[in-house]
């Protein structure tokens, strides 16, 4: 192994994996919005809004987030849409997790018993007070961990927009694979990166876990 | 207004869910301050019925009238929403398995909804919890989480959650059923002083000894119809359905297995 080398273009892949980081931020908080949305709509008692919450879901977990980055990216200025690398990015990989966050949110929310949305709903309150009070605080206790299992597969999918050319951690590992000859080298670098920022994000998350359970 | 007038009135209540049909065509009165015992085998309506006294399972057919306001109304969805939040504030409701909110400390849960719905400063729910956790013998554990509770002391916290709304009817859905034996009593004992106090009452239960010590009338439910009902003494002495008696002497017989 080349360890001289990789001590050389370190400084490179941090600024990368910054990125990465910015790229992954940006990614969760549209995924998180995105399922917001998605499970109101999956619960909603239209037909219709449970209809397309439901779809966008099954179009979105169905399909490989690499095709809808290409489709968004590649696809997108036939249609009009014009995204530079980043944005087509953070905008296809925030909507493609928002599906997989969709089903988090909707599990954890039906998941809390029954019975709780009726005693609230005895008392008087109406359906939005109830799942204010008194359904979403408990929910949002069982979500935190698989939340975090979704924002985990979420970081390692941010490497699929070097696809797109978004000059992000694993771009930047086949950049300099293309003028050293190291691939053995330049991978690990990016994987050690990764397994760095994935750790401590899961200690963020079962800290937040442990915390919403005390409470 | 008629002071004749029923304080609860139910009119050919029906219910289906699917092809079956879970209440067919029943029709109770009950009066102000009276307590009513509804009795009978599993699956023969008397939840269902209980619980679309305060449309958690709205009918299929039928009016239900608390006073002079029918809580089934045909409301378009919004408005209907607004009318049954207003009547529900009026009727308490206890289940079988508590349902407290276990994220809410015992204080909470009776004040989050006093306060939520009614206006109430910090202050005047804190009294008002304390008032009535102190009527159920709770009082010392205010400040304790559900599950650092016994079964009997939550349903107690229970009751008073539901107390705390003043409402003017309270339903029993099997408030004991789920309790170990020993914890029975003191539930049942805040629901005697409820009775000395007046509340009007409509208790689903198994329990036959605290009906007949306790209600006014008991009606004995079996197959969506209520099959005979009557004072207590007589539906539990003399029953003339056989239905009934048969449902008496099994469940005697189940109660010294």
């Amino acid at each position: 192994m080349d360890y001289a080398l990789m001590q050389r273009v370190f400084p490179f892949f941090l600024e990368a994996a910054w990125i990465t980081i910015v790229l992954s931020v940006l990614t969760a908080i549209l995924g998180l919005t995105c399922a917001m949305l998605g499970t109101a709509a999956r619960l909603s008692r239209f037909r219709m809004l449970r209809f397309i919450g439901a779809t966008y879901v099954s179009v979105f977990r169905g399909t490989p987030a690499l095709i809808q980055l290409f489709i968004l990216y590649f696809g997108g200025p036939q249609i009009g849409i014009q995204l530079d690398a980043f944005e087509a990015g953070v905008i296809g990989l925030g909507v493609n997790v928002g599906a997989y966050m969709t089903e988090t949110m909707r599990g954890a929310i039906i998941s809390v018993d029954k019975g709780q949305g009726e005693a609230a709903r005895t008392l008087g309150m109406s359906k939005w007070q109830a799942m204010r009070n008194v359904i979403l605080p408990q929910a949002m206790r069982l979500m935190i961990r698989p939340l975090g299992v979704n924002l985990n597969t979420l970081i390692k999918s941010t490497a699929l927009v070097a696809a797109i050319s978004v000059v992000e951690l694993t771009y930047t590992a086949q950049r300099y694979i293309g003028s050293t000859y190291k691939p053995f080298e330049m991978f690990l670098i990016a994987g050690l990166l990764y397994m760095i920022i994935i750790y401590v994000v899961g200690l963020a998350v079962t800290w937040a876990d442990r915390k919403a359970r005390l409470n | 207004m008629n002071a004749q007038k029923p304080f609860i009135d139910i009119r050919h209540a029906k219910k289906s869910f699917g092809t079956l049909e879970v209440l067919k065509d029943i029709n109770l009165q009950v009066d102000r301050g009276q307590i009513v015992a509804i009795i009978g085998p599993s699956g023969s309506g008397k939840s269902t019925l209980l619980r679309a006294i305060n449309d958690l399972d709205p009918l299929s057919g039928g009016e239900i009238w608390l006073e002079d306001k029918q809580i089934n109304m045909d409301l378009p969805h919004r408005q209907y929403e607004r009318h049954i939040n207003e009547v529900r504030q009026e009727i308490g409701m206890v289940f079988q398995h508590f349902n407290l909110f276990p994220h809410l400390k015992v204080r909470e849960n009776v004040t989050l909804a006093p306060k939520m719905l009614k206006g109430l400063s910090d202050a005047e729910a804190n009294a008002l919890a304390e008032e009535q956790l102190t009527k159920v013998g709770m009082i010392e554990r205010i400040d304790y989480y559900p599950s650092q509770l016994s079964g009997g002391q939550k349903q107690r916290v229970a009751i008073a959650r539901a107390l705390a709304m003043k409402p003017k009817v309270m339903l029993f859905d099997e408030a004991t059923s789920a309790l170990d034996p020993e914890l029975v009593e003191e539930v049942n004992l805040v629901m005697k002083q409820l009775a000395e106090e007046h509340m009007t009452m409509i208790i689903v239960t198994h329990e036959m000894g605290f009906a007949e010590s306790v209600c006014d009338r008991v009606l004995f439910m079996d197959q969506g119809v209520v099959v005979e009902e009557g004072p207590p003494e007589v539906i539990f002495r003399n029953p003339k359905s056989e239905r009934t008696q048969n449902f008496l002497r099994k469940h005697l017989a189940g109660n010294q297995a």
